[in-house]
């Protein structure tokens, strides 16, 4: 194995405060508690400044498709930065595991260019149709809620879909004649409805979808499909620990700062040790978080053998860094933390619901336990 | 009339004697429920322990669980305790030990039958943990106090007819010392009461802005400048009501989790099985302890393992519901409602994983913050010497805020 690069490039510094600069504008917390309780889907705007016009929708998507052939690296950037605003937009969704699938399939076909393309310019939003729960591996691809019939259709339900609101394409997983395959639907049809579910992260809102006899177009069969989707699952879930780093770092620097402000008993929460303590404990799980996030990037990037691995890795060990850290942020933020008008929720919201998403820390860890040859006790 | 210790012992024998006297002159089922509740109090069965004529027989504490058991089984209506939780734990016990006659005779029993309902004007947005910070000035103005200032996390705001309320009477004193202790009429021109939402999207609490109310001199409770001392006793009966009642086991939030994974093996996984027997084991644990505490104030001396339950209560809510929403995986991804609510008391498993998951997050901070708690224990139970302290001896208006 290789030495890993675990530090951030020049180019992903300058990515990242170009990121940060958008979002500290465009994105304040104030403003995503409002675009949350809007009923939209995701914030356009905001997704058209950032995905189209600094192009991190084509991040992962080579030149040559439409994209900016970087890598999981620069996404990662993106995503912490997109994490620590709990901003609103598709880029998990669209940008990572709905290209990330279309990347699997054969992108010499003129449809999966096309799209990948649309995709690249973030003019086009799409989402892989699967649970946002769904975890890559262990017993091989999600099993197909959807039927593909001869006619070239699809029907059938998946529930709990992440950016399906607000997508302009679907790209489902289905079952049909020919075995499993990877297919695309537009969500204008008719016969595709996508119903808005209340979900826990009111920044990341679900949809259950329906299709019935959707017209739908073939991207990969089964000799390349089952694979693609396993890629995008993967990927995701090695680039939403780096979200999850972002949710951990805006946690620990609001509840620092917060700590130093509040006064009980004539002087700063913040300088009682007992508080003092556990935001340093806090601090030194997200250097090793800030590790695990980045060589999980590092191996995407490189398309590393130990993968798996790595992702596995940063998954359970930052799902649960966000998850203590808001939940920190809550309680050290006292009664305040608890109201609806302080942002702290949507980070709570966020990181307990990324908990779950792309697969738990214990499934993370079960995964793990395989591939370190760590097997669980039988009997 | 006597108040006091003026009555012999009251055994259970008693008890149940003049419980199926008020049976048989009001029978519960053609007797209005709020006419049950008076002629409870009246006969002195509300509250065993509290004085005649004031609801109660000056009879041993413990016995009021005979009195309730006797009601229960001839289906007599009760006062419905958890909505009327802060007028029977906080406000009754100080209005008792600080009140004048005129004051006891004119509140408690409307308290206790539920017709008025209480709420607490204590925490302040820069007063939290730290209560006796508070800022609410109260200045005299002949038979009168005017009021200004702003209360949060005030529940049943909406609904209460009476407040307890302090208020900083002298700032050039310090802080503890410039505290009075006043009965706030929430009908009063000047008192405004706002929805405050959480976290869980309801509003289960309020802001309550106080606006030159004048609060005559009559309804003040104790001394002036004596009112931290008051809200002591207020304060302790808090703590007494929290964790209180006896549970079966798997009584609490346990008990939501424990029978999901019973019904859905679908769910079940390794590592939340070993979690979630642990957190079994410490909610049978805590059980006890509470049982044992239950037992131990029912023999007279209330321990400091009060504080304890309140602590562990909150972790062991929040580890479970933590650990239901991880459970119940893609359905734990949803929630069940959004919509600004009004509840008038919390409904914790009434509803969803979600709901119980974000409304644990507060059990470790309303009614005294756990880190807060754990400093009494260090101090006052294991004796450890207390942080040291800047603001004792400086008056109010110069601390730094």
């Amino acid at each position: 194995m290789s030495t890993p690069d675990l530090l951030y490039s020049e180019a992903e510094d300058d990515l990242r405060a170009a990121v940060r600069s958008l979002l500290t504008d465009r994105c304040p917390p104030a403003t995503v508690l409002s675009e949350a309780e809007s009923g939209r889907a995701h914030d356009v705007a905001l997704w058209g400044a950032l995905g189209t016009e600094m192009g991190t929708a084509g991040l992962l998507v080579p030149d040559k498709l439409g994209g900016q052939g970087a890598t999981a690296r620069e996404a990662a950037v993106v995503m912490e930065e997109l994490g620590r605003a709990v901003a609103p937009v598709p880029y998990l969704t669209s940008a990572v595991l709905a290209a990330g699938a279309l990347l699997g399939c054969d992108t010499g076909q003129e449809p999966v260019a096309r799209l990948l393309g649309a995709l690249a310019e973030g003019r086009t939003v799409g989402t892989l149709a699967v649970p946002l729960s769904t975890m890559a591996g262990v017993s091989g691809p999600p099993a197909a809620t959807v039927r593909a019939d001869g006619d070239g259709t699809l029907s059938g339900q998946v529930s709990s879909v992440a950016g399906a609101a607000g997508a302009d394409v679907l790209l489902v997983p289905a079952t049909g004649a020919d075995g499993y395959g990877l297919y695309a639907v537009e969500t204008a049809e008719t016969s595709v409805t996508v119903e808005p579910l209340t979900s826990l992260d009111l920044t990341r809102p679900l949809a259950a979808v329906t299709l019935t006899g959707a017209p739908a177009r073939r991207l990969a069969g089964p000799d390349r499909a089952a694979a693609a989707i396993e890629r995008a699952l993967l990927t995701g879930a090695g680039l939403l620990a780096s979200e999850q780093l972002g949710v951990a770092e805006w946690c620990l620097t609001e509840t620092v700062r917060h700590t130093k402000e509040r006064h009980q008993f004539g002087r700063p929460v913040g300088s009682f040790q007992a508080l003092k303590h556990r935001m340093a404990a806090l601090w030194l799980e997200l250097v090793s978080a800030r590790a695990t996030a980045r060589y999980a990037a590092d191996a995407l990037a490189t398309d590393s053998p130990d993968t798996p691995v790595a992702v596995a890795v940063a998954q359970a060990h930052c799902a649960e860094v966000a998850v203590r850290a808001a939940e920190e942020c809550v309680q050290l933020h006292g009664g305040i933390g608890m109201t609806w008008e302080h942002p702290a929720h949507l980070y709570l919201k966020r990181a307990k619901s990324d908990e779950i998403a792309l697969g738990t820390p214990g499934r993370h860890r079960q995964a793990l336990a395989g591939l370190v040859d760590l097997a669980a006790p039988t009997g | 009339m006597s108040t006091t210790g003026q009555h012999p012992a009251v055994d259970a024998d008693e008890l149940r004697r003049r419980v199926r006297d008020l049976l048989d002159a009001h029978p519960p089922a053609t007797t209005a429920p709020l006419d049950f509740l008076r002629a409870r109090f009246d006969a002195g069965l509300a509250w065993v322990h509290y004085p005649a004529g004031l609801g109660g027989l000056d009879a041993p504490r413990s016995l009021q669980a005979v009195v309730d058991a006797e009601l229960a089984a001839a289906g007599a209506p009760d006062n419905d305790p958890r909505r009327i939780g802060i007028g029977l734990g906080m406000a009754a016990p100080t209005i008792l030990g600080f009140g004048t006659d005129e004051q006891r005779q004119r509140l408690l029993r409307p308290l206790w039958t539920g017709e008025e309902v209480w709420c607490q004007l204590f925490s302040e947005p820069g007063a939290g943990s730290d209560l006796a910070a508070l800022a609410t000035r109260a200045v005299r103005d002949g038979d009168d106090w005017v009021v200004d200032g702003q209360k949060v996390w005030t529940s049943s705001a909406h609904i209460a007819r009476w407040a307890i309320l302090i208020a900083r009477t002298d700032p050039d004193q310090p802080k503890h010392r410039g505290i009075s202790y006043f009965i706030c009429d929430m009908t009063d021109p000047g008192v405004e009461v706002r929805p405050l939402r959480q976290i869980t999207g309801e509003a289960e609490f309020n802001e309550v802005f106080l606006t030159g109310v004048r609060i005559p001199d009559s309804r003040r409770l104790g001394e002036i400048g004596e009112g931290w001392r008051v809200a002591q006793t207020t304060l302790m009966n808090e703590r007494v009501a929290i964790g209180g009642g006896r549970v079966p086991r798997e009584g609490g939030v346990i008990g939501l989790v424990a029978d999901t994974w019973r019904e859905r093996p679908e769910l079940r996984t390794h590592d939340l099985h070993q979690r979630l027997l642990r957190l079994w084991m410490e909610s049978e644990a805590a059980r006890l302890a509470g049982e044992r505490l239950r037992q131990q104030l029912a023999v007279g001396q209330p321990g400091p393992e009060g504080s304890a339950m309140k602590l562990a209560f909150a972790r062991l809510n929040q580890h479970i519901s933590a650990l239901e929403v991880e459970l119940l995986g893609e359905e734990g991804l949803g929630y069940d409602d959004w919509t600004l609510r009004r509840p008038e008391l919390v409904d914790f498993t009434g509803r969803e994983a979600g709901y119980r998951y974000l409304r644990a997050k507060g059990n470790s901070i309303e009614g005294g913050t756990s880190e807060v708690l754990l400093n009494i224990i260090a101090e006052r139970v294991l004796g450890l010497p207390p942080e040291p302290r800047t603001d004792k001896d400086v008056p109010w208006k110069d601390l730094p805020r």
